[in-house]
């Protein structure tokens, strides 16, 4: 299953200045996957495509994606690779049409397969009756659906895309998924995708978590929520020390006081809530269960939830990094 | 719902590498052309300009010095102003597109640079050209004769236009902020026309300035079209134009600095075109 690997990196990092934006990253990403990149922002995410991409050049380690060197032959991991930007990166003064065909040209794509092969991605992504409309009229969503098939008109192998539905309202995500999905079922597309949404990354086949310029922790998400394992109790109470020491002496459980109250791990979170109010002596105004989620996969690896930015030197509240 | 064309058809057979890259170019300056024609205002807008410098600063002036007519003299400067203004839309654009991302887009394309910044000069040439067109078209206003020589004249705006849009890349890919490209562009451009000898004679300079207007690449611009311009209405009694030790440089000399200048401005902005980060 090594061998196949449609993108490999081994050691890929990249400094600016003194900074390490990336630090010696490694990844292998199998045919037909979804594979997800999930980090917050400033992990080095988007650099880290944009090293795979051959935008970026690396300062050391190597990559491949479709069999080719990104720094030895650009052009051929080009001709393999489709990539969808954060931002939208149509031409508003063009039409639909006219920005696919523009992508058709700069890929020397020849022209009567070309016009075949933009009718088929229009239709395939519901724009079939917007082709001659210009993008400037275009909903965020509908941007989006073009551009996923501006970005398969050459018929990549692998389909980049750094975080995909940022902006976008919940159900307009959702069909930009099943649109992901239709066609990697139809054309065996490999998607890497980036993404601090974790719902998001909860769609991948695989993901890799990074954070500070590395990959803490890869699997699929099934896998790496097992690694936490347990619920986490969340409790606001009058004196969260005190419930502290008593849930140490009383249940043998550990935790730690943070900005969102006394956090418990435990095996079984709803059993032990009764119990706990019944023993717990300073009141309790709250409980909360929470089971792993990759929100906590991500804690556990990075001792800071994904939402909270952090001071960059802090030290790790909960778990340590692996 | 059935589909006449699979998308998991075989990636097509790609036509060769040279045909490639030029298929780019033509894509690129196509996208330019198409913008430049849905912007009707901008077009206006940008002759107006010109059109103030000759027929308002031109009849002013040509009042108060007697005898010659100044629009005459005007004219070759002001057609060189018209063809200016597309470097700035094109380097406007690249900055947007940076900002945008599209320039990114373009960057993974499997297109070399040099591809994708011939196909922006081209079509800032094309519509630099067609500036100089409608301005060339007042000829007859100023006094200068519709005759085949205004051909010439129309090869070496087009000629400039492509060496003002290279340089408009140039910058744009080495500023990356638009509020900074438009103070640099504007910062840039004043001196360039004052000191070419495209809106008053740059004899009457003194020496230090002599030496800027010597040094300024755009002075042989404009000197070659006034120079080609027929009619004899485009010089002024006791202006020289340029002088190289005392002779005035060939006519073919003063393009071919245009046209290298042309070339270098395109070279480094590919080459920086590359280093996106």
């Amino acid at each position: 299953m090594t061998d196949d690997a449609v993108v490999r990196a081994t050691g890929l990092g990249k400094d600016y200045g003194a900074r390490t934006a990336v630090d010696g990253v490694d990844l292998e990403v199998a045919p037909g996957q979804v594979f997800g990149f999930l980090g917050p922002n400033g992990a080095g995410k988007s650099t880290t495509i944009g090293m795979l991409c051959t935008v970026i050049r690396p300062t050391r380690g190597r990559a491949e994606v479709a069999g080719h060197d990104v720094l030895r032959s650009p052009d051929e991991v080009r001709q393999n690779i489709g990539l969808l930007f954060q931002e939208s990166t149509l031409d508003a003064d063009l039409t639909a049409v006219e920005n696919l065909r523009f992508q058709a040209e700069l890929y020397g794509l020849p022209r009567r397969h070309a016009r075949t092969r933009i009718d088929t991605m229009l239709d395939l992504v519901d724009l079939a009756d917007r082709r001659d409309d210009p993008v400037r009229l275009f909903s965020g969503g509908m941007c989006r659906r073009l551009e996923i098939a501006r970005g398969l008109l050459h018929t990549p192998k692998v389909l980049f895309l750094d975080e995909p539905t940022t902006g976008l309202d919940a159900q307009t995500r959702v069909a930009i998924w099943e649109h992901l999905h239709r066609m990697r079922e139809e054309a065996g597309l490999t998607v890497f995708l980036t993404t601090h949404h974790l719902s998001e990354a909860e769609n991948c086949d695989r993901i890799a978590i990074i954070d500070r310029g590395g990959v803490v922790a890869e699997g699929p998400p099934a896998a790496l929520k097992a690694v936490v394992g347990t619920d986490l109790v969340t409790l606001r109470t009058g004196d969260d020390q005190a419930a502290l020491r008593a849930v140490r002496t009383r249940f043998g459980l550990d935790g730690d006081v943070g900005a969102e109250g006394l956090r418990i791990r435990a095996a079984n979170g709803a059993h032990l809530v009764p119990r706990l109010c019944a023993e717990l002596t300073v009141p309790v105004h709250s409980v909360v269960v929470t089971e792993p989620t990759l929100d906590e996969v991500f804690l556990h690896h990075t001792g800071r939830t994904i939402r909270e930015p952090g001071p960059r030197t802090a030290g790790p509240a909960v778990g340590s990094r692996s | 719902m059935p589909r006449t064309v699979d998308p998991a058809a075989p990636a097509p057979v790609h036509t060769a590498r040279l045909g490639r890259e030029l298929r780019a170019v033509r894509v690129l300056w196509l996208r330019e052309v198409i913008r430049f024609g849905r912007n009707r205002l901008r077009v206006a807008m940008a002759l107006v300009g010109p059109l103030v410098f000759l027929l308002i600063l031109g009849t002013g002036l040509s009042a108060v010095m007697g005898g010659a007519d100044f629009r005459g003299y005007l004219f070759p400067g002001v057609l060189f102003m018209a063809v200016q203004a597309p470097a700035l839309a094109v380097g406007i654009s690249i900055v947007w597109d940076r900002q945008s991302g599209f320039l990114r887009q373009m960057l993974v394309a499997p297109v070399r640079r040099g591809a994708l910044v011939a196909g922006l000069c081209l079509g800032g040439a094309t519509a630099g050209t067609f500036y100089g067109l409608c301005v060339l078209a007042l000829a007859g206003v100023v006094g200068v004769p519709y005759s085949p020589r205004l051909v010439l004249v129309v090869l070496e705006l087009a000629l400039i236009s492509f060496t003002f849009t290279a340089m408009g890349v140039l910058a744009a890919v080495c500023i990356r902020r638009i509020e900074s490209f438009q103070v640099v562009i504007n910062l840039a451009m004043t001196p360039l026309l004052f000191l070419s000898g495209a809106v008053f004679p740059a004899s009457g300079l003194p020496g230090w300035l002599a030496v800027a207007v010597q040094a300024n690449p755009m002075t042989y611009a404009v000197d070659a079209v006034r120079r080609t311009m027929p009619g004899g209405t485009a010089g002024l009694p006791g202006d020289t134009g340029p002088q190289w030790w005392g002779t005035t440089p060939p006519l073919t000399l003063e393009l071919g600095l245009v046209a290298l200048l042309a070339a270098l401005a395109v070279t480094v902005a590919s080459k920086r075109f590359a280093h996106t980060d």
